[in-house]
């Protein structure tokens, strides 16, 4: 939420052109941040890998029902920030955090919290396409058995529900007791997601969901984020600019574990308030 | 020079020398099983029946004229010098001598059922198809000419031995020997069966009854509750004795009369008589139906004659009872250990010590094993459990002695090391990402662990089963200790309550190879035994290995992951 900055150099203007802007995503133009009720609210989040500081005082607050991209170049702290929204970052050794991130008001860091209920919350899909060597309606029941769901009837209809919902219902409904390892990497990719949805998250973590994937499912999975984001606080963290500007209602651009600016992708693509900003989406670096 | 450089910087003499190592790996294996194979499985075929005559010479004096009956079982090459220590006056302008071992049978008229005859000295050699060939329950074999068949004690046919078409004795007895063999079976199954349960139960009422009394609750009702049972099961008894009794009467009334070498007389009872053929007159379809006959006894009838004849059923049956319960008790045990070590200790200097005792557990010599488990399992522990739950059945004890528990106890012991080391190998190659996958939906780690985590190491863990199943199989000198003994014919599984007597003791094809070859009174019978019993219990191994290995590779292929 950094503030509209002067420092902007409308001079650069002409290298946007490689973004159409009529394919940007979002239907809050003018709207800031702060006037959107807040889902997660990260203040003064520091991250530390044993002695390397991979984020620096982060302040956010992200939109609920909106997608929110984080953009920036590798090694950025992108995925470590997403990674702390359901504390994936617990699983590595040395990891420690300061600052407080919340969910609707609740400390997630807070001791009383059950990790796998935060979660079952804030679900999560990976970089690559990670399906359980099992088949195609047991992937997406697992959420629901782990929960202690055993009812045919309610599984059978969740698995129906949310493969439709990733809009791959029409391409597996055949072949739902086959293992999913046969699936192609961008059904693969929206089966994770739809096995995510079955578990009815808050919010979705995308963790550069397409990069592994070809243009064709890239684009099939970016369609399927904008139904989602109807019911779904998403972000997505991703390497593709073109794709943060098309899906994204907000964009925040990271650079050396800082967040550099947070605003409508609107703002950001076409009139960066910093000077990092412009560089980084005109391509001068990262 | 450059061409020879060139020649092993091309590898050559590499590929070469891999090669070699592989060839000689399948020879040296193939060649061992065809050894096996040729020793152990031509022991089972009818032999042709040799009638010569032998003349030895002696010291001083004509020599003895004898004749022989037998089959002719091997040959081979000694030294001049040895016969003649042997007490047989050759001359001594030759070298070597060849000598031949011939199976006389008749052990109880001759004394031993081998001899061996100098070649040189064996002298108009016939195979007369009348010749026949008993195999007995006692005693061993007998060959001879069926000189007359007798129904109590009256001649019911004769047959003249110098006459091979005189066959009517020989007809009469093939009927009768069928006969006593199905009273024999009936026998052997109302003893086993009917009077094992009456004995089985009348031991447990007198066990109870001994319980009663301990707890100082034999109360005169309980007593009269169990005498009324008692003599329930006496009077079923009695029943049954009667029975046995009648079948014992049924089964004696047939005898044959033989003649033998040198025209000797025996009679011989029919019941006596396991099976009867006249080799040299069979075609070879009708040899291969008395093989066949013979190997299936061999698979599937209990010794006999200390282990050297009849079959190694209860030695086939304790391997493979003993070997599944070790797989079932191991592998529970190694993969909970694996996955504490793996997933839940911190990895640092104490796992790594743990590891590397784990590594040294398996190079431990196998009866060290075996004396921890005499000692622990059966003198601590079985002593334990007999005092608090068979305390009626002292001063005998029932898990304080050696048994098949313990012994596959003592095995899971020794092959443990081997499940853990590979259920964490396989642990270790679970891709993070789908860890991860997991525990995003919300699972915990146990769930994680459980569900995703240990189905897809499951192909590594059958590997860890497999090398402990190989293990098992093949170790003899723990079970010594623990469980194994020479003849058990009684399989620890059977009809009586509780059906599978963890306390017994059982037979072993390794320690019965051991038993047979090398504590065996009768050396020259039990050597094609060795061989059979020893390819038996390769194959056994083989087929419990196949079927692991088949359902490792059906897991490998259901859980074939993407990136692995």
């Amino acid at each position: 939420m950094t503030e509209s900055n002067t420092e902007y150099a409308p001079a650069n203007r002409s290298k946007f052109k490689k973004i159409d802007m009529s394919k940007v995503g979002g239907s809050d133009h003018g709207q800031s941040a702060e006037d959107l009720p807040s889902c997660l609210q990260v203040s003064n989040l520091n991250l530390y890998y044993g002695a390397a500081h991979s984020l620096t005082d982060v302040n956010l607050s992200i939109p609920s029902q909106r997608v929110t991209a984080f953009i920036g170049p590798s090694g950025c702290g992108k995925s470590s920030l997403l990674r702390c929204f359901n504390r994936m970052n617990d699983l590595v050794e040395n990891c420690s955090i300061k600052g407080s991130i919340t969910l609707d008001g609740e400390d997630i860091y807070h001791r009383s919290v059950d990790v796998a209920d935060l979660r079952r919350r804030v679900g999560m899909v990976f970089q690559k396409p990670n399906p359980f060597p099992k088949s195609i309606y047991e992937n997406v029941a697992y959420g629901l058995r782990i929960q202690g769901v055993n009812k045919k009837r309610v599984l059978d209809e969740s698995v129906e529900k949310s493969l439709k919902a990733a809009a791959l219902w029409e391409e597996v409904k055949d072949r739902l007791h086959e293992s999913a390892l046969g699936l192609s990497g961008g059904q693969q990719q929206r089966l994770v997601i739809a096995r995510t949805v079955a578990v009815e998250p808050e919010v979705l973590l995308l963790d550069e969901p397409a990069s592994a994937l070809d243009p064709i499912s890239t684009l099939k999975i970016e369609e399927l984020i904008n139904e989602l984001k109807d019911r779904y606080t998403i972000i997505i963290v991703t390497h593709n600019m073109q794709q943060a500007a098309r899906v994204s209602d907000f964009t925040a651009f990271m650079y050396m574990g800082k967040l550099i600016e947070f605003d409508t992708a609107d703002n950001i693509f076409t009139n960066p308030a910093q000077k990092q900003t412009e560089d980084y989406i005109t391509g001068r670096y990262g | 020079m450059t061409a020879l450089k060139k020649f092993f910087a091309g590898g050559t003499p590499w590929i070469w020398i891999n090669a070699g190592a592989v060839a000689i790996s399948i020879i040296m294996t193939v060649g061992l099983l065809l050894l096996l194979a040729y020793n152990g499985l031509g022991h089972f075929w009818p032999k042709d029946l040799m009638l010569a005559q032998y003349s030895q010479p002696v010291e001083s004096g004509e020599p003895l004229v004898r004749e022989i009956i037998g089959e002719r079982v091997g040959n081979e090459k000694v030294t001049a010098e040895r016969i003649i220590s042997s007490g047989i006056p050759v001359t001594g302008d030759r070298l070597m001598y060849e000598r031949e071992l011939v199976k006389i049978g008749n052990r109880d008229l001759n004394g031993s059922d081998f001899t061996w005859l100098l070649t040189d000295y064996l002298d108009n050699i016939r195979f007369p198809e009348n010749l026949t060939a008993f195999e007995r329950w006692e005693w061993g074999n007998f060959y001879g000419y069926v000189r007359e068949v007798r129904e109590v004690g009256a001649t019911v046919a004769v047959s003249d031995p110098a006459n091979s078409a005189d066959t009517a004795a020989w007809d009469a007895l093939t009927e009768r020997v069928a006969r006593a063999v199905a009273i024999h079976d009936e026998i052997a199954e109302l003893e086993k069966g009917a009077i094992g349960e009456v004995n089985y139960a009348l031991e447990r009422l007198r066990l109870r009854q001994r319980g009663l009394e301990l707890r100082d609750a034999d109360t005169p009702e309980a007593l009269v509750a169990i005498e009324s049972e008692r003599v329930e099961w006496d009077s079923r008894y009695a029943v049954l004795q009667e029975q046995l009794q009648e079948l014992y009467e049924q089964i004696e009334r047939d005898t044959v009369v033989m003649s033998s070498m040198n025209g000797q007389e025996t009679e011989i009872e029919v019941s006596e008589i396991v099976r009867a053929y006249q080799p040299n007159g069979m075609h070879v379809g009708s040899k291969l139906i008395v093989y066949a006959q013979k190997l299936w006894e061999f698979l599937s009838d209990d010794p006999r004659e200390a282990n050297t004849e009849g079959g190694i059923f209860p030695a086939i049956f304790g391997t493979v009872i003993m070997v599944l319960l070790m797989s079932v008790l191991v592998t529970p045990f190694g993969v909970i250990a694996a996955v504490y070590l793996r997933e839940y200790a911190r990895q640092g200097v104490i796992t790594r010590i743990i590891r590397i005792a784990v590594n040294n557990l398996a190079g431990v010599p196998s009866i060290v094993y075996g004396v921890f488990g005499l000692g622990f399992f059966i003198y601590f522990i079985g002593a334990e459990v007999d005092q608090a739950f068979y305390a009626e059945a002292l001063p005998a004890p029932t898990f304080g002695t050696p048994g098949m528990l313990w012994a596959a106890l003592t095995l899971a012991l020794l092959t443990v090391p081997v499940v853990i080391v590979s259920t964490e190998e396989g642990l270790s190659r679970i891709p993070r990402s789908l860890r991860e996958g997991s525990l995003a939906l919300g699972a915990t780690k146990f769930e994680t662990i459980w569900r995703v985590v240990l189905p897809m190491a499951s192909p590594a863990i059958m590997t860890g089963m497999i090398l402990a199943v190989a293990r098992a199989a093949g170790e003899v000198a723990p079970l010594m200790l623990v469980g194994v003994v020479k003849l058990a014919p009684a399989l620890p599984l059977d009809g009586n309550y509780p059906y599978f007597h963890l306390d017994q003791k059982f037979m072993h094809l390794g320690f019965h190879i051991y038993d047979v070859g090398f504590q065996s009174p009768n050396v020259e019978a039990a050597r094609p035994l060795v061989f059979a019993t020893a390819l038996l219990l390769v194959m056994i191994t083989a087929v419990l290995n196949q079927v692991a290995v088949s359902i490792r590779n059906r897991l490998r292929e259901k859980y074939k992951s993407l990136d692995m």
